[in-house]
């Protein structure tokens, strides 16, 4: 099992720890993750905001570094991960769309590869038999929420492992793990982290409005796959007066949960700090 | 809440509603104002004109109303709208060709912080190929002479090493950077898309 891994640009900086987790954990799984050489930026909501030409081209330079090495892409970032399904369908579908972006990147590109997100190949490939057999930490009595928001699974033609409105995946893996998942009304509600910039109360709002529910769930945490959902959520708890929930990596869990030494050095660059959350649960 | 065609009394531009069909690859003429975008879209609470309006307002071809409007700007691109919508018209796709027009007519009103958040984050990757955040920070706090909000918090960002000091390196940057000069030379040509 060996992809290309495209880790986007937060996880070279604000998600280091997810970066290092992802390939800790797929190391241990046996998933093979080759980093695409010389990556460039997605372009992001910036690039489809202000150009789809743009857009298609920044995303499209990527999926050609990637069949040039002739491996699926494996991609961390949702919002990368639609950015490069989403070019991808479009040059499938309409063969002008293709040759205006061959022009732009100057590259060859045939769209013969496919885009996958981590938690769909842990999910999916590995397995919830597989990941148990792994367990050795079981996260028990964890109380957690999983948090997908958008670009998993919306839009649904262009993304879609999982469900668009009541998505399991992520729960399912982290029930595996041992933890106790609650169910929520939240689950993909959109943070606003595109916004999180510079209108920062409308991040603040929806924030905390995910993370009432969160509590109101019961869960004493909340966890995702997204850098940006992952900073909002710190960022605009931790400067709020209301819950101040910690914030996991899916992958950060599995580390844990299996065993993995380092996993506690990860969890040391969040804002919001989980130690004595996990300290209480034996973890 | 109130439909917008109540208010109207002026004749709209005729060609606008076919150029934004087109550009969007989106059959907004679909839409039967039934209201589920604007009731599940999450940040509807701060918008100028709600979602179900913007589409109404593209159909009466009220360009300006439209181009000047916070919220094609506001919209995140959450795609609740475009999964629920019983009509299939993917607002978020209307949205971003709303954007590259208003862009291109030079008629931003209300969105210029975003326009130049959105500026400032292509101009980085044109310069280093990937996004270098901590540049990315600073220059928003520049442009924005907003310097004191979230001071403690970038701080803290910055002590618990989640900012990498030195800006990312590519090899092949020139080919990013040329992709961008393409760009250019169709947005120099009027094509805007």
């Amino acid at each position: 099992m060996k992809y290309a891994y495209y880790p986007g640009c937060s996880l070279e900086a604000t998600a280091g720890e997810y970066d290092r987790s992802v390939r800790t954990v797929c190391a241990h799984l046996g998933i093979e993750l080759q980093e695409l050489p010389d990556w460039s930026c997605c372009g992001a909501s910036s690039g489809h905001s202000t150009n789809r030409q743009l857009a298609q081209a920044l995303a499209g330079r990527n999926l050609a570094l990637a069949e040039r090495v002739g491996l699926d892409m494996a991609v961390a970032c949702p919002a990368c991960y639609l950015q490069m399904r989403s070019t991808c369908r479009e040059v499938r579908d309409n063969s002008q769309n293709r040759e205006e972006l061959v022009r732009l990147i100057d590259m060859p590109y045939e769209a013969r590869y496919d885009t996958r997100h981590l938690l769909d190949i842990i999910y999916n490939d590995i397995g919830l038999e597989e990941l148990k057999k792994k367990v050795v930490r079981p996260l028990e009595a964890l109380p957690l929420v999983s948090y997908y928001g958008c670009y998993l699974v919306r839009p649904p033609e262009v993304v879609g492992f999982d469900d668009s409105e009541n998505p399991q995946s992520m729960d399912k893996l982290l029930a595996a793990l041992g933890a106790e998942v609650k169910d929520w009304s939240g689950k993909v509600n959109c943070c606003g982290g595109g916004l999180s910039l510079n209108r920062r109360e409308i991040a603040s709002r929806l924030v905390a409005e995910i993370s009432e529910m969160a509590c109101r769930a019961g869960a004493q945490a909340m966890v995702t796959a997204c850098p940006l959902c992952h900073s909002n959520l710190e960022m605009r708890q931790a400067d709020g007066k209301q819950n101040k929930l910690p914030v996991f990596y899916f992958t950060e869990l599995i580390g844990l949960a299996v065993g993995i030494d380092e996993a506690a050095s990860w969890m040391r660059k969040h804002l919001i700090s989980p130690s004595s959350l996990l300290a209480s649960h034996d973890l | 809440m109130q439909y917008v065609a109540k208010n109207v009394s002026v004749i709209g531009d005729t060609g606008f509603s076919p150029k934004v069909k087109e550009a969007s690859g989106t059959n907004i003429d679909r839409c039967y104002q039934c209201l589920t975008c604007s009731l599940d879209c999450p940040v509807a609470f701060t918008m100028d004109y709600l979602p179900h309006q913007v589409v109404r307002l593209v159909q009466l071809g009220l360009r300006r109303k439209v181009l000047t409007s916070d919220a094609i700007w506001i919209c995140a691109n959450c795609e609740t709208c475009a999964t629920r919508c019983p009509k299939d018209v993917a607002i978020p796709r209307v949205m971003d060709t709303l954007r590259a027009m208003a862009l291109q007519e030079k008629v931003v009103e209300k969105g210029k912080d975003i326009v130049v958040f959105h500026h400032t984050f292509l101009s980085n990757i044109r310069r280093w190929g990937r996004q270098y955040e901590l540049s990315l920070l600073l220059q928003i706090k520049f442009k924005t002479r907003d310097f004191f909000s979230d001071l403690g918090l970038g701080l803290r960002i910055l002590w618990q090493g989640k900012l990498k000091l030195r800006p990312p390196r590519l090899k092949d940057v020139t080919g990013v950077r040329a992709i961008f000069r393409r760009i250019d030379q169709s947005l120099a040509r009027g094509e805007w898309t």
